[in-house]
């Protein structure tokens, strides 16, 4: 019937480690603590994805990438400026779009990331449009990487900002190593809460009468991201002046950057496709 | 041939003038009501044909919780109750509480939903999943942003769960079509989870089942 529409028939597979093998190879060799039957592992070539381990992670658990983690950590930041090309988000009545306001918040926020020594990925640069999946296939691609969409609203009080994480989703089986890309979410929704909880706190700081923790909602961008990742969303368009959004941009880069600083070392690269959280 | 017969040729020939004279400005006025009738949208046509669905005065009349937005904290949700006659079978008594939500609270800044969305069908699945689809006013007239989404769908299955126990998940369909999201953001593919708790057959009228055990996936707060 109507509901067996997509979810089942979308099983896409993520391939998030199949293009460097041989960099990837090359790094186990280099590593001295990985014994010949761990580095196997990556060998076979197998598709997988990344997976969270935080703090959780099992000791003894070989990774194929534990010299590439060691080293990087969190390094990367995909930013989301959300909408864009012919869908224009949210629209006040001074004609403020929610497309361009974005665009305009991500620069400042790409600026104090950078300043931290975190490398920004842009899911877009201008006025595109790419689709929910292409938005997350390019956080997908990232290792250790973190996912962050911006939103401005068209409620809420203005001069405000709200952190989601996406709710719960149902369980991903570990069977065969992979994440389904309808639920890439699930694995990582504890470290989004955490991460996002962090970002919620210094938004407080600054924006005052904005929530105190994260928020869930079924956000239609995060659960096919295979990161931690959360939505800021900012309030709202009905502002009589854009120049009101405009202020809050530097506090919104702050807070981010502070966020993502704070959360690096709670986030570490798991060693086995699909552990839990 | 003669004149006489001439005669009576142009004079059929004026008549016939005359008469198209006369019968093309009202053929014309007919071609463009029909083509004005055809403009009409589908929707609109579904909408003459969606009777709302009758309350009957004989039903007992229970306490019914409806959820619209607060006046005093801003983006929650907060219950009203009403007394309304409200049938014992699951998928009509659901169709009177949707309805009564989509007119709306007597304020209408506490509206949760578009003025203009209606709800087109309702079924209810022996696993107690329950499909609403709702015309497409749902999806283009809603605010567009994550908080606005998520009160209107909120809105609509915390009604339903405190109202109707044998919903336990919530599909939301738009003019019979699954979407992606409801106006951007918020994710339709899925299901929401409404009750928690197995249902219980018959619905007691006055039962209504408490509101703070909400489930994560659709905590308003």
């Amino acid at each position: 019937m109507l509901l067996q529409v997509r979810n089942i028939l979308r099983i896409k597979s993520l391939f998030l480690i199949g293009l460097p093998s041989g960099t990837l190879l090359a790094a186990v060799l280099a590593s001295p603590p990985v014994t010949p039957s761990q580095a196997q592992q990556p060998a076979t070539g197998t598709p997988t994805t990344a997976s969270p381990a935080a703090s959780s992670a099992q000791p003894g658990v070989a990774s194929p990438f534990g010299a590439q983690t060691q080293q990087a950590g969190l390094s990367i930041v995909v930013l989301d400026p959300a909408h864009g090309g012919t869908d224009p988000g949210a629209r006040g009545t001074g004609g403020i779009r929610e497309s361009e306001i974005v665009l305009d918040f991500a620069i400042q926020v790409r600026r104090a990331l950078e300043l931290q020594g975190f490398q920004v990925v842009q899911t877009r640069q201008g006025n595109e449009d790419p689709s929910f999946d292409d938005r997350s296939a390019t956080a997908n691609a990232q290792r250790g990487a973190v996912f962050v969409t911006l939103h401005i609203s068209s409620t809420g009080l203005p001069g405000t900002a709200r952190v989601y994480v996406n709710s719960d989703l149902p369980p991903v089986s570990n069977s065969n190593g992979l994440i389904p890309w309808d639920r890439a979410q699930a694995p990582f929704l504890g470290l989004s809460k955490t991460f996002g909880d962090l970002v919620q706190g210094f938004l407080l700081q600054r924006f005052k009468g904005s929530p105190e923790t994260t928020q869930t909602a079924s956000v239609r961008q995060l659960r096919t991201t295979a990161a931690p990742a959360i939505a800021v969303e900012i309030s709202s368009v009905t502002v009589e002046n854009r120049a009101d959004l405009d202020r809050m941009a530097p506090g919104v880069a702050d807070a981010i950057a502070r966020g993502v600083a704070a959360f690096k070392p709670s986030y570490v690269v798991a060693s086995t496709p699909g552990a839990p959280r | 041939m003669t004149p006489h017969w001439k005669f009576w040729v142009i004079g059929g020939l004026v008549v016939a003038v005359l008469a198209a004279a006369i019968y093309f400005p009202i053929l014309r006025r007919r071609v463009k009501r029909a083509a004005r009738l055809q403009q009409q949208s589908e929707e609109q046509a579904r909408r003459e044909l969606a009777q709302p669905i009758a309350i009957n005065p004989g039903d007992p009349r229970v306490k019914t919780k409806l959820f619209w937005a607060s006046d005093t904290i801003d983006s929650t949700l907060v219950p009203v109750t009403v007394e309304l006659p409200l049938s014992s079978d699951p998928v009509v008594r659901s169709k009177q509480v949707l309805n009564t939500l989509l007119a709306g609270p007597v304020d209408t800044e506490l509206r949760t939903l578009p003025p203009d969305a209606l709800l087109l069908a309702f079924y209810l699945l022996p696993d107690g999943t329950a499909i609403a689809d709702f015309s497409e006013a749902l999806a283009t007239s809603v605010p567009s942003g994550i908080v606005s989404e998520q009160l209107a769908v909120n809105s609509i299955a915390r009604t339903l769960e405190a109202n109707v126990q044998q919903v336990q998940r919530l599909k939301i369909l738009i003019h019979g079509q699954e979407m992606e999201t409801l106006a951007g953001h918020l994710d339709l593919t899925g299901t929401f989870v409404v009750n928690t708790k197995p249902a219980q057959a018959p619905v007691k009228p006055a039962s209504t089942p408490s509101s703070t055990d909400k489930p994560a996936t659709l905590a308003a707060r």
